[in-house]
């Protein structure tokens, strides 16, 4: 999917105007192993870029989900609480987290889909 | 692939949650290898055995295997350990962790006479686990080898040693097989099992299945600061079998009761108490989690805690720690699943 953007922390966004769709990459999936359980916002919380929104429980651990804008959450993926193994089958589609509000610019260190690619070519 | 004991293991190879149930429902293929295994020889073995482990061999003979543990002066666990009586001497199966030390350990009170070689590297370890794992093994009459029993014989035509033992709680074999050969026992039992719903599973199904049947593991839920009775492991000391290493600490230990016992604790989805959580209950703080996951099969998270001993009963409510939160749990009878091992007297390890 064209336009995607990536975090140091493994996030992916997908901009569409003001309305952000937040998920976790395929890498940060597959580093965590079965996806059991996720603590997520509720729709309305403002986020910061950078502030830890939520957790993503795996098998092997607990890891922080942290929010790559500064936004409003709209809306969650309901589907999660029942169905978590979509983080780890589907990560960029029916696997995505939450859709936020944008508030503010985009955050400067967002990386398109190579400069992700290579920069989890070192830490594999 | 994860560092375990020194080794690269897969914590799954394709999933851990379908590589959980496969062991469950049908049977699953883990490679083992990591474990240590000692060769015992010499006439004087049994007697150094007898005077090193807590377990008494004497009460099996040629052919049987048995669960012990290695304890230092002081009755706390060096390590926990199955006993192979061969033909030839006995097989000493350790945790990867521990292979160094306990060689080190063995051989420094070792008499002379008594040979102990480590075959970790020659000699390969796999384990064909679940319900089905008999019916779908290439390899004839086994249906008459008992539980904790081993003996020579041939998988796919290879050569190998085959147990019934295992560490998932279910019933199935541990195949040692020489290391150039293993490929071939693996991809023979693999291709067998294809069309039933056999998958090869790693680290992580493993870990799942053992703590379902409440199978310790060295390291999380034992060390050398606890000791066989605090960690339900009484069962294994045999006091009435003579002196051996940590006897009379264990004989005081047995006396005035252990402080500390382990529990099994049930919580709600998405909160895994993971090892190192603290448990409260009566409105302080009583012990740790040992051992936490996400049972897969169950359908939802189980840990094993050492707490005060008697503080906790079966039904009772405790809180524990999950990120950074208390999280209820709910005491439950250990173990949390009892599979399909022929016997559940006798906790099985690998």
């Amino acid at each position: 999917m064209a336009g995607r953007l990536y975090t140091k922390s493994h996030e992916w966004l997908l901009v569409e105007g003001k309305s952000v769709t937040v998920g976790i990459t395929d890498f940060a999936q597959a580093q965590l192993g079965d996806v059991v359980f996720l603590e997520l916002p509720h729709p309305g919380r403002k986020l910061d870029a950078g502030e830890s929104f939520g957790v993503v429980e795996s098998v092997k651990a607990a890891s922080d989900l942290y929010a790559p804008v500064s936004g409003r959450v709209t809306a969650v993926n309901e589907q999660l609480a029942a169905k978590p193994e979509l983080i780890n089958s589907d990560p960029y589609g029916d696997g995505w987290i939450l859709k936020v509000e944008l508030t503010g610019n985009l955050p400067t260190d967002l990386m398109d889909e190579a400069a992700y690619k290579k920069s989890t070519e070192t830490q594999a | 692939m994860v560092d375990f004991g020194g080794w690269e293991l897969p914590q799954q190879y394709t999933s851990i949650r379908d590589e959980h149930i496969a062991v469950r429902k049908v049977a699953g293929l883990f490679d083992i290898s990591h474990m240590g295994r000692f060769k015992v020889t010499g006439s004087a073995a049994i007697d150094f055995l007898q005077s090193l482990l807590t377990n008494d061999l004497s009460r099996i003979g040629q052919g049987r295997a048995q669960y012990n543990l290695m304890c230092n002066e002081e009755g706390g666990i060096l390590d926990d350990l199955v006993v192979y009586w061969g033909e030839d001497g006995f097989f000493v199966v350790v945790n990867a962790a521990n292979r160094e030390r306990d060689l080190v350990w063995m051989r420094s009170h070792a008499p002379s006479g008594v040979g102990i070689e480590d075959r970790t590297f020659e000699l390969s370890l796999i384990a064909f686990q679940g319900p089905k794992a008999e019916e779908l093994m290439p390899a004839t009459g086994l249906d008459d080898l008992p539980y904790f029993g081993f003996r020579p014989g041939q998988v796919a035509g290879i050569s190998a040693l085959i147990s019934r033992t295992g560490y998932t709680g279910e019933d199935g074999f541990e195949i040692f097989v020489s290391a150039d050969r293993v490929v071939e026992v693996w991809d023979a039992i693999l291709e067998k099992g294809a069309g039933h719903g056999v998958l090869p599973a790693g680290l992580g199904a493993r870990d799942a299945t053992r703590l379902e049947a409440a199978l310790r593991l060295y390291g999380n839920d034992m060390d050398d600061t606890v000791n066989p009775y605090e960690a339900g492991l009484g069962w294994t000391v045999r006091l009435d079998k003579g002196e051996f290493m940590g006897s009379d600490a264990l004989a005081r230990i047995k006396r005035e009761g252990p402080k500390r016992n382990l529990v099994g604790l049930k919580t709600a989805p998405g909160d895994i108490a993971r090892h190192g959580a603290t448990v409260r209950g009566h409105d302080r703080s009583i012990g740790t989690v040992t051992s936490g996951t996400h049972s897969f099969f169950l359908g939802y998270p189980i840990a094993l805690a050492l707490v005060e001993v008697a503080s906790l009963r079966v039904g009772e409510t405790a809180g524990v720690e999950v990120r950074g939160r208390q999280a209820s749990a709910e005491v439950v009878q250990l173990p949390f699943y009892r599979g399909s091992a022929r016997s559940a007297a006798a906790p099985a390890k690998s």
